[in-house]
């Protein structure tokens, strides 16, 4: 094969068959995929749930991660919240002329193998190739269909007064984790990013408790702060247990040397829940029998109120979450 | 430190029960935004108010210096390097955020030595570093000339910026202010020394405390404040004596002031202010970015009408201002206070939109 | 202004601190505080360290506070 990508690639002549049936066919291989029809013919239950999500990160490759495995993830976590089982994705590439083959090939691997994890099956697929000054290397979309299991029921995706948060694992891990590789902030050891496929765990929970789980999200841009701010309604207030928040003792220090609030990071390995207080203990238990759930821990609650979000310090104090405004950035005052 | 929060904080009730409303003002925006990170306000005694002063170099630098930023910026041959902070401050309608999206290469630095690196990598192109701050910061970009000049880096110039603290707080308050007492800055005094802020009792008759940024560190502050007002003592208590020394750190001021003289600067809502900013000595002049680049003074246009200055000294409110929330928005600030996003009229621009 | 944070000296070389903040290293320029040295808790701004924390001063501080409680 070739060493880097050029516009050919995109032509959909020998290239284009080239790049498809070295590079993509064998990483992906399904009988869906396999007879390169023009769409895959899929059978599905009734309900469906379907997402997509473009993918733009930078850097590439980050700790603990890169592209591809967010690509998957990110679209995998969209279903999984919504409840569903995903199933089927596809991959739709924008490549820059002069991306390395070898670089391509990674991150084709680390697509797949992140499907493999998260026991989904790439479909179908395209890719385009754009003069060199017109992209950034490489974007990818990844839509995903996902199918409800018979009998369950869907999450309401509605808080209750009385409600408990519960976040299924450590905040602000992959925000951090890109930030610090962008910026070249030079951290010791590299922050890791905690970027995971979480349906298996997901459906852990509601396998077990689907009933009283109200709201699942996974809390990416924005953070935790974002999902809180969309969750509250007009009636409630959430309360947050700040000393409870669980942030690594890596990301917490940076958090600090950056002056960030870890509520604001963006999040892909982590999901939030709201669920009746009476099953807290058993969601939490269902949530740290997978690998992805082990620091599970309640961080709030629902109240009556008035449609805040506070956070509740270690000394009792009460601070307003707001919705965040723009990207975040690092800063010395 | 780890002092008993619940003991502070009941000396702190009892000796406001035995005074009228105070109002403490900080001048540090890292306070300001401890004091909200850790819902302060929710625990004091409702006759103390904390009153947010012009104390982050971001939201004071002066339209012309973002202006000059701004066409610095847009230069082809220029990597220009800043402070996150700085990115999203507009002039008018351009920031050098917009910029970045745009494409012009503009990088977020963590140290002013960032730039110093940058530039030995980029031989060809001319790194420009947006020196802000005061006197926390200000050594740092006098070191960062230092080793420049020692590595004949030629490639490398400062827009400089940098301001001092006490002649905005001598400024600021030095007449009819409503303010009763002052947080000093605990990093600035690690640099300048506590002895520096003696001004605050003396010329100005208030009491003061210099504090650090843990919450226990802010509320030992206001205790040791309020005590001073129970008192009726006027002196500085240095609150935050685990960095900060009577002298301060004289290397690095002296290190700076080879570098770098006092001269007149322009701050954003509060004017000209005397003796308030730095400029690079003659032997240095030629890091000044705006003679290598000859970018012309441009007038400041400072906003007319803009009530930052009252608000500050506790003499007005965001809604007097014909400014506010018409053309005065977080997304388009006019004013210091709606620069900072812990600035008085954003934070009230925020509630009252709730 | 001016967000700085203490951190323990856990190496030096060419004028260059390593500081471990609890979990995550970072280099800091040893420039404008040369005498900081291997163990010491200082203050770092912006890529440099400022100040050395003086643990006899936070005692004193300790006993500042207390004895203004103490009057109450």
């Amino acid at each position: 094969m070739d060493e880097v990508i050029t516009l050919a690639h995109g032509s959909g002549g020998v290239k284009s068959r080239e790049l498809v049936e070295q590079l993509f066919l064998p990483a992906y291989a399904n009988p869906y995929l396999n007879p390169l029809t023009d769409s895959a013919v899929l059978s599905v239950g009734e309900t469906i749930a379907m997402t997509t999500d473009s993918y733009v990160v930078r850097p590439l490759f980050f700790p603990g991660g890169d592209i591809g495995r967010l690509a998957v993830s990110g679209t995998v976590n969209d279903l999984a919240v919504s409840g569903a089982l995903p199933k089927f994705l596809s991959v739709g590439m924008i490549l820059a002329a002069g991306l390395e083959i070898s670089l391509l090939q990674r991150i084709v691997k680390s697509i797949a193998d992140t499907a493999k994890e998260a026991g989904v099956q790439i479909v179908t697929g395209d890719t385009k190739v754009v003069e060199q000054n017109s992209a950034d290397r490489i974007f990818i979309n990844t839509a995903g269909i996902g199918v409800f299991p018979v009998g369950r029921s869907i999450p309401p995706q509605k808080i209750a007064v009385g409600d408990c948060i519960i976040a299924s694992g450590f905040l602000a891990c992959h925000g951090m984790a890109v930030m610090a590789e962008r910026n070249h902030l030079g951290f010791q050891p590299a922050i890791e990013s905690d970027v995971a496929p979480l349906a298996e765990m997901v459906q852990g929970v509601l396998q077990a408790n689907g009933n009283s789980v109200h709201a699942l999200r996974d809390p990416t841009r924005g953070g935790v702060a974002a999902t809180l701010c969309e969750w509250v309604t007009a009636d409630t207030d959430i309360l947050l247990y700040e000393p409870e928040l669980p942030v690594r003792p890596d990301v917490g220090a940076a958090c600090k040397i950056l002056g960030l609030d870890p509520l604001f990071i963006a999040n892909e390995g982590v999901v939030l829940l709201a669920v009746a207080q009476s099953c807290v203990k058993d969601v939490i238990a269902a949530l740290q029998r997978d690998a992805h759930g082990k620091h599970a821990v309640l961080i709030g609650e629902v109240r009556k109120g008035s449609g805040r979000v506070i956070a509740v310090t270690e000394f009792g104090s009460h601070r307003r979450i707001l919705l965040p405004r723009g990207e975040l950035l690092p800063r010395i005052c | 430190m780890n002092y008993n929060i619940t003991n502070i904080l009941q000396g702190i009730w009892k000796l406001a029960d035995q005074t009228g409303p105070v109002a403490i003002m900080e001048v540090c925006g890292t306070h300001t935004s401890s004091i909200r990170q850790y819902g302060i306000p929710s625990l004091l005694p409702p006759n103390i108010r904390l009153v947010s002063g012009p104390g982050c170099p971001v939201c004071v630098t002066s339209s012309a210096d973002i202006a000059a930023a701004i066409a610095l910026a847009s230069l082809d041959e220029v990597i220009f390097t800043c402070f996150g902070d700085m990115m999203r401050v507009p002039n008018g309608d351009v920031s050098l955020y917009s910029l970045y999206e745009q494409g012009r290469d503009i990088r977020l630095v963590t140290s002013p030595l960032d730039a110093l690196t940058i530039a030995q990598e980029y031989p060809e192109k001319q790194v420009v570093y947006f020196g802000i701050g005061f006197e926390t910061t200000a050594p740092h970009t006098a070191v960062l000339v230092e080793k420049a000049a020692q590595a004949k880096v030629r490639n490398l110039s400062i827009l400089n910026s940098h301001k001092t603290m006490p002649q905005a707080i001598t400024a600021l308050l030095q007449n009819e202010s409503s303010i009763d007492a002052l947080l000093c800055p605990g990093h600035v005094a690690a640099m300048i020394g506590a002895e520096a802020f003696a001004f605050v009792p003396e010329k100005l008759q208030l009491p003061a405390a210099i504090a650090g940024f843990a919450a226990d560190e802010i509320l030992a502050a206001i205790l040791a404040i309020m005590d001073l007002l129970h008192k009726q003592k006027l002196d500085c208590v240095n609150m935050y004596p685990q960095f900060v020394t009577p002298a301060g750190n004289r290397s690095a001021l002296n290190l700076l002031y080879r570098v770098m003289e006092p001269c007149d600067a322009i701050w954003r809502g509060l004017g000209s202010l005397p003796q308030s900013g730095l400029q690079f000595r003659p032997a240095y002049r030629d890091f000044e970015a705006r003679t290598r680049f000859n970018i012309e003074k441009t007038e400041t246009t400072e906003p007319k009408d803009c009530l930052c200055a009252a608000i500050l000294r506790g003499k007005a409110i965001p809604p007097n201002c014909v400014h506010f929330s018409r053309d005065c928005t977080p997304d388009a600030p006019v004013g210091p206070c709606m620069v900072s996003s812990e600035g008085a009229c954003a934070a009230y621009y925020r509630y009252r939109e709730e | 202004m001016c967000l700085a944070i203490p951190g323990l000296i856990t190496k030096i070389q060419d004028g260059e601190a390593t500081v471990d903040y609890g979990g995550v290293s970072k280099h800091a320029d040893l420039s404008l505080m040369e005498k900081a040295a291997l163990g010491d808790i200082v203050l770092v701004h912006a890529g440099f360290v400022i100040q050395i924390l003086d643990k006899k001063a936070g005692e004193e501080l300790q006993k500042l506070v207390k004895a203004t409680l103490d009057v109450l």
